[in-house]
């Protein structure tokens, strides 16, 4: 690792050794016009980390310009730490999800907890209250010794801090593919809630205010964090580890409720968490988007390790810190609300007027940088784009059309795929309740968290089929929106917004980028179509481990509303005697299905079909049907088809039973995952009216008091299992992978 | 009737707890900074759950040793209730209101879930209003509540009937089942189940309100003419 | 200057989850002449010199450092060997 001050500016232009901090000639001398001069160690540094990808989005701008940002719901898009949606009363839900891909490959339960605790802070310096955590993780095959490591760690890393934070985990959703084997992926969401007045944002305004430095003391630990996130993983990956940060959760606590006493002050003037490229970029950022400098003595800022220079303080990621901006004169106001918490805020620097990031080491100017050109006039490349070699092969297939010989059979091993299968192994570890909020806990469709004190609550999830991202990127695009916005539906609310978490691979390899392009079309397309926006999010690329790329993986996070506590639907079946519909039309669509990873031990074909136009009217239907209280239940047809819905639609301890009845093609009927399809439950009083509202319900069968889980196809037993036995099957099987030996 | 929710560096169920007394018991409750507090203007005391200072060392060990739990001594020995749930059960189990000892979960890790209880003592001023033998639903939410005690302590909790709910079905590794135990005055009540997470039924389970309605009707029976 | 080194473990008796594991994984990577692992705390104090060392030691060992109900607490006090 470099830490070499004394190296001269003239060094490092001769040795080139700003291309071991990632930067590249070109931008060398990109820096050295903006400066005119030869830029020093610690300024190579702060350019380094804030034209990486991770701060900088240089390689990922030009596609997310593509996203639909507005609404007139929306009250901030993307650029703050969090985006805001308005939600009535004056209130507004604020949320984000962000990666800690590769810190979490290298020492999974730190790198999992402090990307937890670093969303938290995005969340919280905004102002808002953090409410719930989800998150969205892919592992290799759990077969793996190395694999079951890495997500036992990461679960328990999550659990750790979550738990300690006092932020309820309320939902998120895990999936296994052999492509995520060297290189996990860890995005946590934050959801918080704030009065529309009280909401903050990162601004360095006012010259001459005070800028105020609060919580752990920064130390070595992460640094080159931001770059370490933008490079491949590769063998020596792991002797990286100084890289990896060490989270503290009771000082996230202390500040967390510090910051939310500090913000009814009107001696503050702006706030902004310490995350990647820590000092350097909350600084420079909060100074570039007020349109002012900000200069800083490095002898003021609290340091944990002796001897520290100026390039490792402005590079550290320590975690746990937040930097302020208050009134000239105000300071000891704001200092005493932390003093109650312990916690020491101290002066480093002040707002300047001439638009340059300043900083002094020793008595020395030792960076004098202009502020805008580490933010806003950050690089940006337009990447050569490619369409791979598979894809056009996967298009020129046949339908994939698989033989199923035995259903029952089929569908238990179908709920012990450990994408489908139950995950309580993992959210029984964490704290899903605290707050005393939690309506709907991980295991259902969509969480679902009242709002305190008025009749609405909150729905909120994550997903993403990378599989048919992989197949088609494009269509696979639309189909995490739509899904996302499926789940939201069916736990009554209507859908507000949403944040995208995108993982991809290296985007210097043409293929890689035609998969981020096109994903990024379909998402958006889908944004549109549902109404939701997108209003933050997070990109991740070099998600590759020895050369091999992930199946590409934008997490889609979203939020709706429900505009009554009424409203609130479960997604398991409730009573006895309800009709039981599917909601739309079922095609034989296999490619990237369950089912073909269960035959065929890969994924090819084409990805499921999707139509946005009757996506968006099915699922106001169901919303209108939801809100006129004529559904008892809702679940949407995702992973495994209507076999793997009807089955967990009857996880529950009530004992209950279905019997159903097919037509056509049973195994398309059963475990096809065509798109745009809802399992709800009615009823027998509200037939009528229900289907008055739901143009496309076909009435399946019923539910029963019998335990049992029936399929008749054309009136012929096809299933008929005991719904304990494939519960217990559902539930052992990741326990039961965990224990295997590898 | 004035309820204190007392408030550590790192508690995090205060609120919860908070929300419970005012919301859904309907009574006045103040969050109690740990700090220049006098809880001789309280009728009640709520230690409430989450990682006080951030469960380091042991669960509970460094907010025992504060000033402010000497104060809840005083208050105990007056004959107040005094109520520590979770990490609060952790505090008065360091600070020697209550006997024994946490030890990690058997299984080594968090566990958070509704859990059946059964009540198996309610002559308590907490329980009173709950049917003996009862099983309600309360959740967990911890990593230190394996309850520990060795023999003769167990012998006595047992012969002065101390304990006062016990888990259906053991989660956690607890001597004797052990879920919630009283101090022999019966005024001090220590449990690692949840009950202000299970205040309202839209939460999942309405049966922890019976605990506070008891603290309530048992104060009320002493200090409210006529109830 | 003293440097003081505690080791807290837990007593005797008391059912120990965390070593268990540890034992078992051991064995699992092919260890198996390990017959018991107690898992306990080990930590370092620089304390100023005083006659009245180690009794305070075993104050603030019975008071915070170790739970008396559970644990028990040994210690040695070395000379700082000053840079």
């Amino acid at each position: 690792m470099l830490q070499a001050p004394e190296i001269t500016p003239e060094v490092i232009e001769a040795d080139r050794v700003y291309q071991e901090m990632g930067i590249t000639d070109e931008e060398f001398s990109t820096i050295k016009k903006i400066l005119g001069r030869l830029p020093n160690f610690t300024e190579v540094g702060i350019f380094s980390v804030m034209w990486s990808e991770h701060c900088s989005y240089k390689t990922s701008k030009p596609l997310l310009k593509k996203f639909p940002t507005k609404a007139p719901h929306v009250l901030q898009g993307p650029g703050e730490g969090a985006g805001v949606v308005d939600i009535g009363d004056g209130q507004a839900v604020v949320f984000k999800i962000e990666s800690h891909n590769h810190p979490s490959a290298v020492e999974p339960y730190q790198g999992a907890a402090t990307g937890v605790g670093g969303i938290i802070r995005d969340v919280f310096s905004m102002g808002a209250r953090p409410i719930a955590s989800l998150n969205s993780l892919r592992f290799g095959n759990l077969t793996n010794g190395r694999v079951k490591y890495l997500f036992d760690e990461i679960v328990h890393g999550i659990a750790g801090y979550g738990n300690c934070v006092g932020v309820p985990t309320v939902g998120g959703e895990i999936q296994f593919d052999d492509s995520y084997q060297g290189n996990p992926l860890v995005n946590a969401m934050c959801v918080g809630l704030i009065d529309q007045k009280d909401m903050q944002k990162g601004l360095a305004a006012g010259i001459g205010n005070t800028v105020l430095y609060v919580g752990s003391k920064t130390g070595r630990d992460g640094i080159h964090g931001a770059t370490f996130a933008s490079e491949d993983l590769t063998e020596d990956s792991e002797s990286k580890r100084s890289s990896v940060q060490v989270g503290d959760p009771f000082m996230e606590k202390l500040l967390i409720e510090a910051c939310l006493e500090v913000i009814h002050s009107d001696a503050l003037v702006g706030m902004q968490d310490m995350g990647a490229a820590g000092l350097t970029s909350s600084a420079s950022e909060m100074a570039s988007k007020a349109g002012t400098g900000m200069e800083m003595n490095l002898d003021l800022i609290p340091q944990r390790e002796e001897n520290m220079t100026a390039y490792e303080m402005m590079l550290s990621e320590s975690q746990e810190r937040m930097l302020l901006v208050v009134q000239k004169g105000r300071e000891k106001e704001i200092q005493d609300v932390f003093a109650k918490y312990d916690l020491e805020a101290v002066a480093v620097g002040h707002v300047t007027d001439d638009k340059q990031f300043r900083l002094l080491h020793k008595g020395e100017v030792v960076t004098d940088i202009p502020v805008d050109s580490l933010a806003e006039d950050a690089p940006v490349y337009y990447k050569p784009s490619a369409v791979p070699s598979y894809f056009e092969e996967f298009q020129a297939m046949t339908e994939y059309l698989p033989t199923v010989m035995d259903h029952a059979d089929t569908l238990k091993s179908l709920l012990q795929q450990p994408t489908i299968a139950s995950k309580e192994y993992v959210y029984d570890q964490y704290d899903s309740m605290v707050q005393a909020n939690t309506v709907f806990a991980p295991g259902s469709s969509a969480a679902v968290v009242r709002v305190n004190g008025y009749d609405k609550a909150l729905a909120m999830t994550t997903d993403c089929n990378s599989r048919y991202i992989y197949l088609d990127p494009e269509t696979g695009g639309k189909i995490a929106v739509a899904e996302a916005a499926r789940n939201i539906i069916c736990s009554g609310a209507k859908p507000l917004a949403l944040t995208d978490g995108l993982n991809f691979g290296n985007p210097d390899k043409p293929e890689n980028f035609w998969q981020m392009e096109k994903s990024v079309e379909g998402m958006s397309e889908a944004s549109l179509a549902l109404n939701t926006p997108v209003i933050s999010g997070n990109v991740s690329l070099y998600n590759e481990s020895n050369g091999q790329s992930i199946f590409p993986t934008p997490v889609v996070g979203m939020v709706g509303l429900h505009a009554s506590l009424a409203d609130i639907t479960p997604s398991f079946f409730q009573h006895i005697g309800d009709m039981i519909y599917v909601i739309g039309e079922t095609k034989p669509e296999f490619g990237g299905s369950e089912l073909q990873n269960l035959l065929e031990k890969r994924y090819f074909g084409k990805a499921p079909s999707i139509d946005l136009a009757v996506e968006a009217t099915r699922q106001m239907q169901i919303l209108t049907a939801i809100q006129s209280d004529l559904v008892a239940s809702a679940h949407d047809l995702a992973e495994g088809g209507l076999g793997v819905a009807l089955a967990e639609s009857l996880f529950t301890d009530q004992q209950l039973g279905c019997e159903v009845n097919v037509t056509e093609d049973a195994t398309a009927a059963l475990f096809s995952e065509t798109q745009s399809r809802f399992l709800l439950s009615v009823k027998p009083e509200h037939q009528a009216a229900f289907e008055a509202t739901i143009a496309d319900a076909h009435l399946l069968g019923y539910v029963t008091d019998t335990s049992r889980l029936v399929v008749h196809h054309n009136n012929e037993a096809l299933i008929d299992e005991s719904v304990t036995q494939l519960q217990s099957l559902w539930k052992g099987a990741i326990p039961c992978l965990l224990k295997s030996k590898a | 009737m004035k309820f204190a929710v007392i408030v550590f560096p790192g508690s995090n169920c205060d609120r919860d707890m908070y929300h419970a007394v005012t919301n859904a018991l309907e009574e006045e409750a103040e969050l109690v900074w740990y700090q220049g507090a006098n809880l001789a203007n309280y009728d009640a005391i709520l230690l409430p759950g989450g990682f006080s200072y951030g469960d380091y060392l042991r669960s509970g060990a460094i907010a025992s040793t504060s000033d402010i739990v000497t104060q809840v001594k005083e208050q105990a020995a007056l004959g107040k209730p005094i109520l520590g749930v979770c990490n609060g059960f952790q505090i008065l189990l360091e600070s020697g209101l209550l006997p024994g000892a946490m030890l990690q979960n058997k299984k080594l890790k968090f566990m958070c879930h509704q859990e059946g209880l059964r009540v198996v003592n309610n002559t308590t001023m907490f329980t009173s209003n709950y049917v003996q033998d009862a099983i309600v639903s309360i959740p967990i939410a911890h990593q230190e509540g394996n309850y520990y005690c060795d023999e003769a302590t167990l012998a006595s909790l047992q012969a002065n009937n101390q304990i006062v709910f016990t888990y259906q079905t053991n989660p956690n590794g607890s001597v004797a089942d052990i879920a919630g135990i009283v101090n022999e005055a019966g005024n001090v009540l220590g449990m690692m189940p949840h009950p202000e997470r299970a205040s309202e039924a839209i939460l999942g389970s309405a049966d922890g309100l019976k605990l506070f309605q008891s603290i309530l009707e048992n104060w009320r029976k002493v200090y409210v003419a006529g109830a | 200057m003293k440097k003081v080194l505690i080791h807290i473990t837990l007593k005797e008796g008391v059912l120990d989850p965390q070593g268990k594991a540890v034992q078992h994984s051991l064995e699992t990577l092919g260890y198996d002449t390990v017959k018991e692992v107690r898992v306990g705390k080990y930590m370092e104090l620089v304390v100023e010199d005083d006659a009245s060392i180690e009794q305070q030691v075993e104050t603030m060992c019975e008071k915070l450092l170790a739970n008396p109900v559970i644990e028990n607490y040994s210690y040695t006090v070395e000379e700082v060997v000053p840079l």
